[in-house]
């Protein structure tokens, strides 16, 4: 019965490109309901029953059997992606709508086949433990996304774009499968489990680094991240949610996951992964305020909150090596935490510059402007999105950052005099991503939604449909949800952090979830006393004299929208500190001083990712040298086989000398 | 719940003094004492005139800036006392409750459209950021000194910690007041009576509103005074003091306060915009100062 219903979705989804194309997007629904149903309904007996007890599905193949196992971690994943995956194609029905008289019916299918195959291997990276199985869906993983970054394929960067990314994820891949061969040659078994054996007898440090860095090219740390600003913009809104949202969290269960086996080293281990993601989130947010591009702007922004989570995974894991219970539950709650709110914000807020770009044709901060008059309901998604990315209370953003912040300030008074130092050091960096979080999103919300258009061509704009509305106002009660309510999503997910590292008893528990309880009242507080203060204020003016005028222009009475702020002048301020890390480059055409008629001036600023320049740097070299050794590709089958002829006599002579 | 009705009297005066020091200082007659206070019930009785650039954001803005200092405000204690509302880590939900306050703050200012406007709310917005560390590695400090995280522990810890108490005590106390003087826009970063809009940061990011509005925004502004007032005198008000002697001592301590950024203004000039944020960030080198020197105090490095 089981082997039937895990295989039924993989049979049923090529039915999605036998379809008729106005059954395509249900025959897809239906298809993605079932695959949900049937994966949530064992994630929550697992995550509901006493000490999350795994479940396990063997399934009986021509290769032999395969174990899915749904443990605590791998449940809480599967409930994050069920969730995205779903409203995003909710969400996508509407979005796409616009494209079916661009895309041939074709085309349309493969995307909808690739959109339910990536949920498919998302689900199998989740509940594969084999290294070769977990392997496949990992690659199937990329290849899936690959196929929904082509989308657009007419562009030429986008094709560029989706082939960079594809190489990236392989040489991602060979850092997994060097590291499972690395455990395989030790234990004889390539599987997650088998890692506890290596662990237990040879140096961790070495091994974890290398999945570290296999499933950091995923995450989009920084030094890994090139692919990943370029990716999301160019895949279309919907997939771009799902992948910001969920996918590039698979390498962050990839972490945590073989954090769970490693046994010893934590400490170092720890301060790797806490230097790393410090050094990203706040690298990844100073880059965002520089971005004139609305999707690339929340692109690194992904790459800032990876670096949250992993502030929070880096300190669960130096109080696992320091033995301290409450720093683990800290960091891991507060990161995994992270990583459900985050897939909701971020989903919701490139759904809502989907609907953006989709009325305005363009995703250009500069020409956008005023959008809150025509799109009211999108601005205040788009601002409940903001609020949530940047931490601030009464939404979901501020409690997976107070659990990380109250970790790193009891670990600041737990340890070492170094321990001190480095937890000052990630709580400053937190800080820091928390100031320039909201500079970015005040500037990100303020250019699009407010003021007047800078640019006269989207007059006719006009709110999104309610297809598109309401997925989004979904994901928004639930980011509500966890913003007053936040016990109810913390309870489960301590149960399933201390079954994974097997702490007991935490001492001091209870006062952080009395800390989080009063937090959500807090929240209550807020929203009663701003309640009272607008009735008031509705009172009063209804009996004052209101006017409506133009803006005080100091002045000034024939002020221009172009006259008004401008994103590029938002971030200047920042982009001038930040100089040599962001180095953007300004072009400016001055307006002659001699000229009785003068032409138009023009100013434009361009920042490059230093990480991108470097890494172009790398590849420039590396085609210099290739192409030297192409010359010994001559073509003649003579050369050829003087080349094996020099070959066998090298082979004698090092036999010879005994060095081979 | 003391510690609200405290602040509410502080910010009745607070504002009134430093007017008051002001003008003694330059020898001018001045205003009374409650005249910011007259100006703003003058204001609630008025009109509104809204730009018909902004939206429901412009109208929200004033409303949750107030709120959330009010929240803020909750979550003090009063030296020696159990606060109404405090709880581990109350800190943290302080600083971020005045930043959901400026995000409001700064997205109003953008509304209206106005270059003027959105200037101001870029600097506000870039100040705030660079301050923002100051005042978690004050806190860190605090903590690591006590093992606490709430408020109200921490400085009752703190008091108890002795003699090191005095060197991080200064420090703190001296980083919590130009902190108060950059998140309240007064000097050297901001001087709020300049008649250049191109100079200021606070002044030009309410251009547009008026009436009772802006009547929230001031009632905000002098809470927000009362706020960081009342953190200074947590740390310097002593326990073993009888609780009347305690708030006496307060009040004393908010009059200093307020006289003392009155004496500050008169003789100081403001910094160009361009030095600001080395101004700011120096604050919080003066706070890793301290917890260095705590560090070094609690391990015994030295000796």
């Amino acid at each position: 019965m089981e082997n039937i219903l895990v295989i039924l979705p993989v049979i049923l989804s090529f039915s999605i490109l036998a379809v008729p194309s106005r059954l395509r997007y249900y025959c897809t629904l239906f298809i993605s309901l079932f695959i949900v149903i049937l994966t949530s309904i064992p994630a929550l007996e697992v995550i509901f029953s006493k000490g999350c007890t795994p479940q396990i599905f063997y399934l009986v193949t021509l290769l032999g059997s395969l174990h899915l196992t749904v443990d605590g971690l791998s449940a809480f994943f599967i409930l994050v992606t069920n969730f995205t995956v779903l409203t995003g194609l909710l969400y996508s029905k509407g979005y796409l709508v616009s494209y079916r008289s661009l895309k041939s019916p074709a085309q349309l299918s493969l995307h909808n086949f690739s959109y339910t195959w990536l949920h498919l291997s998302m689900l199998g990276v989740l509940m594969l433990r084999d290294g070769i199985p977990f392997l496949i869906a990992w690659e199937l993983m990329a290849v899936s996304s690959f196929m929904l970054i082509l989308f657009d394929a007419e562009k030429r960067a986008t094709l560029k774009t989706a082939v960079n990314y594809l190489i990236q994820m392989h040489i991602g891949l060979v850092f997994l499968v060097i590291a499972f061969l690395l455990c395989a040659a030790d234990t004889g078994r390539m599987s997650f489990d088998a890692l506890t054996v290596y662990f237990s007898h040879h140096s961790n440090t070495g091994l974890f680094t290398l999945f570290f860095a296999g499933f950091a090219i995923k995450a989009g740390f920084i030094p890994f991240h090139t692919w990943l600003p370029e990716a999301h913009p160019a895949a279309p809104s919907h997939v771009s949610g799902v992948m910001s949202g969920v996918m590039i969290k698979m390498g962050i269960y990839g972490i945590v996951r073989v954090l769970t086996n490693v046994q010893s080293d934590l400490v170092t281990i720890g301060l790797i992964v806490l230097s790393v993601s410090a050094v990203s989130g706040v690298l990844g947010v100073l880059m965002a305020i520089v971005q004139h591009d609305l999707k690339k702007l929340l692109a690194y922004h992904s790459i800032e909150n990876i670096g949250i989570i992993g502030i929070g995974i880096g300190l669960g894991a130096i109080g696992l090596g320091i033995h301290n219970p409450m720093l683990v539950m800290l960091g891991f709650t507060g990161g995994l935490l992270h990583v459900l709110n985050h897939s909701l914000f971020k989903s919701l807020l490139f759904f809502s510059a989907g609907s953006v770009y989709q009325s305005c044709q363009t995703r250009n901060l500069e020409e956008l402007g005023g959008l809150v008059k025509k799109m009211p309901v999108t601005a205040g998604l788009f601002l409940t999105g903001s609020i949530a990315i940047c931490g601030l209370p009464p939404l979901n953003g501020f409690i997976s950052e107070i659990l990380i912040y109250i970790g790193l300030f009891t670990g600041l008074s737990a340890g070492s005099v170094y321990q001190s130092v480095y937890m000052l050091l990630a709580i400053i960096s937190l800080v820091l991503i928390g100031g320039l979080a909201i500079y970015c999103f005040t500037k990100a919300f303020g250019v699009i939604f407010l003021g007047s258009p800078r640019s006269a061509s989207h007059t006719a704009v006009a709110e999104a449909g309610k297809g598109m509305l309401a997925p989004q106002l979904v994901i928004s009660g639930v980011i509500l949800m966890i913003g007053f309510f936040p016990l109810i999503f913390l309870q489960p997910l301590a149960g399933i952090i201390s079954m994974q590292f097997q702490l007991s008893v935490v001492p001091g528990w209870s006062s952080i979830t009395e800390s989080l309880s009063m937090i959500g009242s807090m929240g209550f507080l807020l929203t009663g006393i701003s309640l009272l203060l607008f009735y008031i204020r509705y009172r009063v003016l209804k009996t004052r004299i209101v006017r409506e005028g133009p803006t005080w222009g100091c002045g000034y009475t024939a002020a221009t929208s172009r006259m008004q702020y401008t994103g590029t002048s938002y971030a200047d301020a920042v982009s001038g500190l930040a100089e040599p890390i962001l180095k953007t480059k300004t072009q400016v055409s001055l307006i002659g001083e001699e000229e009785i008629f003068p032409g138009e001036g023009s100013f434009s600023t361009h920042t490059e990712d230093v990480f991108r320049l470097g890494l172009n740097r790398l590849i420039d070299f590396l085609m210099l040298v290739l192409k030297k050794l192409a010359r010994l590709q001559t073509g003649n089958i003579q050369h050829y086989i003087l080349y094996a002829f020099i070959f066998m006599i090298l082979i004698f002579v090092l036999l010879y000398l005994k060095i081979l | 719940m003391i510690a609200l009705f405290l602040a509410i009297v502080t910010a009745l005066f607070f504002p009134g003094i430093i007017i008051r020091v002001k003008s003694i200082v330059s020898g001018r007659k001045g205003p009374g004492i409650f005249q910011p206070w007259k100006n703003i019930f003058v204001l609630l009785r008025k009109g509104s005139v809204f730009s018909r650039t902004t939206s429901f954001v412009f109208q929200m803005a004033p409303v949750i800036y107030l709120a959330t200092l009010i929240c803020a405000i909750l979550l003090l204690p009063f030296p020696g006392m159990p606060s109404w509302f405090g709880f581990p880590a109350d800190f943290i939900l302080l600083a971020y409750l005045l930043a959901l306050g400026k995000f409001f703050f700064i997205i109003g200012a953008l509304d209206t459209g106005s270059s003027f406007e959105g200037m101001g709310a870029n600097r506000e917005a870039l100040y705030s950021m660079l301050a923002e560390p100051a005042f978690f590695i004050l806190f860190g400090t605090l903590a690591m000194l006590t093992g606490h995280l709430s408020m109200q522990s921490v400085f009752e810890h703190f008091h108890l910690s002795g003699y090191n108490s005095v060197v991080s005590g200064m420090i703190a106390v001296y980083v919590l007041i130009q902190i108060a003087m950059i998140e309240n826009s007064r000097m050297p970063v901001d001087d709020p009576k300049t008649h250049l809009e191109l100079t200021m940061i606070h002044e030009v990011m309410v251009l547009d509103n008026s009436g009772f509005d802006l009547a929230l925004i001031q009632i905000g502004t002098n809470l927000k005074f009362a706020l960081y007032g009342n953190l200074i005198a947590n740390i310097l008000i002593p326990l073993n003091l009888a609780i009347p002697y305690r708030i006496v001592l307060f009040f004393g301590i908010q009059a200093v306060f307020a006289a003392s950024i009155g004496m500050m203004e008169s003789f100081r000039a403001r910094k160009k915009m361009m030095k600001n944020p080395q101004f700011i960030v120096t604050l919080s080198s003066i706070a890793l100062v301290g917890f260095i020197l705590s560090l070094l105090m609690m391990y015994q490095l030295i000796r």
